[in-house]
């Protein structure tokens, strides 16, 4: 003995917590509802508020928290309740207790607008832990009604936000381009600049996934429509140049080679995993095929997180087409192909999905990694490419 | 150093937070507000912290504590109770410990 600083405080994104093994389960995405009071024009995950076969079939209270109890001998630290609108589940209040008293963080993800004074009170007596992650939609009532399609939703997000202010609750906002919106993005990123815990501009949806677990053309017309070209998201991931550059020239350094064929080149179901509001267990919030899903209600996390999980990111992609581009795209990192964007799209695994292959290739032409007219799986210099984005000044 | 902790003073841990042993490492977890000033902030004890840590339990002594932990460790006793009162002082002073008696 002999040290004399004993305690040590630590923030658990920037501390290495484990040395040696890390725990089996690091991180739990729980849908706490498939419901949600707006009706988001871009959303692939808001059924009606009083959908009742869907709130029948929803986990029970004494269910979650059996999960969450198992998470937390897991060694699992973080939670996130999301949705849907988590804040319409009646026993939110008590799941958020349950997973606190744990010695779970919680990340909550919701549109705010169903924050009470009450909820509000709570966020601050007992903090979560992790900065609240509020989804707002526009700057204005008009912009921000026209994608919720429910009036009063502004008011209401204003005022949840309000509660969280004056009670001094972390949260940072999010948002996605829409044609309601697109006229009034820096209006909305002044305002959010204003707001005390955003340390990072807002985060921007803008890709929009097809099909997504409804099959209405209409839907998907709509959706296509909503999602911008290469120019506009380039204008959008560049809005700050000098951070842009040197964000990509850190990512490429890292992440930019061919993935090969492993078919999950991301880290979903390790040390990861989602679980639906009906209580299946997924490799991330967006995988859902049957091949990768597990029933929570036939077995166990432990088991899902040491066997299942594990056998399914052995699996190899067996589509040619697959196999010809993305296993040997240098530049697959850049893009949002995977499993789960093949699953929403086409209903398999390893299909290639055309339209973020068309974003990533604009991306990679504007970094100048890429020539006019080349693709990512034809490029066979590519390490000198990418040194040349490390070596650029700036 | 916090001055209101006493060598003869009884501590254990506060109600207030959650300490979970993942993987080796001790991580207290705040649940209330006002154990930790960030909003994404957790402790974790050092060695000697840890070997403190686990013999607070609220019915001995921080007196008793460096006795046992000299013993243990074949220490000076006055040199262990100075890091039984630097650990107890911090946790108190961060309320993640609560006195039980008074010394």
């Amino acid at each position: 003995m002999g040290d004399r600083s004993y305690c040590v405080r630590v923030r658990s994104d920037q501390y290495p917590l484990w040395v040696g093994k890390r725990p089996l389960l690091r991180r739990l995405d729980i849908e706490l509802t498939e419901r949600c009071n707006n009706a988001c024009i871009h959303c692939y995950i808001n059924r009606p508020e009083a959908d009742r076969p869907a709130m029948e079939r929803e986990l029970a209270s004494p269910v979650l928290k059996g999960i969450l109890d198992e998470a937390a001998s897991l060694g699992c630290l973080s939670v996130k309740f999301t949705g849907g609108e988590p804040l319409l589940r009646e026993d939110f209040e008590d799941l958020y207790l349950h997973a606190r008293g744990l010695g779970l963080k919680v990340c909550l993800f919701t549109n705010a607008t169903r924050l009470t004074p009450h909820v509000a009170d709570l966020f601050a007596r007992v903090p979560p832990l992790e900065k609240i992650e509020v989804s707002i939609y526009g700057a204005r009532e008009e912009s921000y009604e026209g994608v919720t399609r429910v009036r009063g939703s502004f008011q209401a997000a204003m005022r949840g936000i309000g509660l969280l202010l004056e009670r001094k609750v972390p949260f940072v906002v999010k948002s996605a381009v829409l044609p309601p919106n697109r006229g009034e993005l820096e209006e909305l990123e002044k305002w959010a600049a204003g707001l005390p815990w955003m340390d990072r501009p807002v985060s921007w949806v803008s890709g929009f996934d097809l099909r997504a677990r409804r099959d209405s053309e209409a839907r998907n017309e709509d959706l296509r429509a909503f999602r911008l070209n290469g120019r506009d998201t380039m204008a959008i991931l560049s809005r700050d140049a000098g951070s842009y550059l040197k964000d990509m020239k850190a990512f490429g350094a890292k992440f930019m080679r061919p993935p090969g064929k492993r078919l999950l080149t991301c880290g979903a179901g390790n040390g990861t995993a989602c679980v639906d509001a009906y209580g299946s267990l997924q490799p991330c919030l967006l995988l859902r095929h049957p091949a990768s899903v597990y029933d929570l209600k036939k077995g166990s996390l432990k088991r899902a997180m040491e066997e299942f999980f594990p056998e399914l990111r052995l699996k190899e992609v067996a589509n040619p087409d697959y196999l010809k581009r993305c296993a040997r795209c240098f530049i697959k990192s850049l893009c949002e192909q995977c499993p789960a964007k093949s699953w929403m799209e086409h209903g398999t695994l390893d299909t290639p999905v055309d339209y973020p292959c068309e974003i990533a290739h604009f991306q990679a032409a504007d970094l100048g990694l890429l020539r006019s007219g080349e693709k990512g799986w034809e490029v066979d210099d590519w390490e000198s490419r990418v040194r040349s984005l490390w070596e650029r000044p700036g | 150093m916090s001055q209101r902790v006493e060598l003869n003073g009884v501590y254990a841990p506060s109600d207030d937070i959650v300490a979970r042993v993942i993987e080796g490492e001790l991580i207290i977890v705040p649940i209330k507000a006002g154990v930790g000033d960030l909003e994404d902030e957790l402790f974790t004890l050092n060695e000697t912290g840890r070997a403190i840590w686990d013999k607070l339990d609220g019915r001995r002594s921080l007196k008793d504590i460096a006795s046992s932990l000299a013993g243990e460790f074949d220490a000076p006793e006055d040199e262990i109770e100075q890091d039984v009162l630097g650990l107890a002082g911090e946790l108190f002073d961060r309320r993640i410990i609560v006195e039980v008696r008074k010394g």
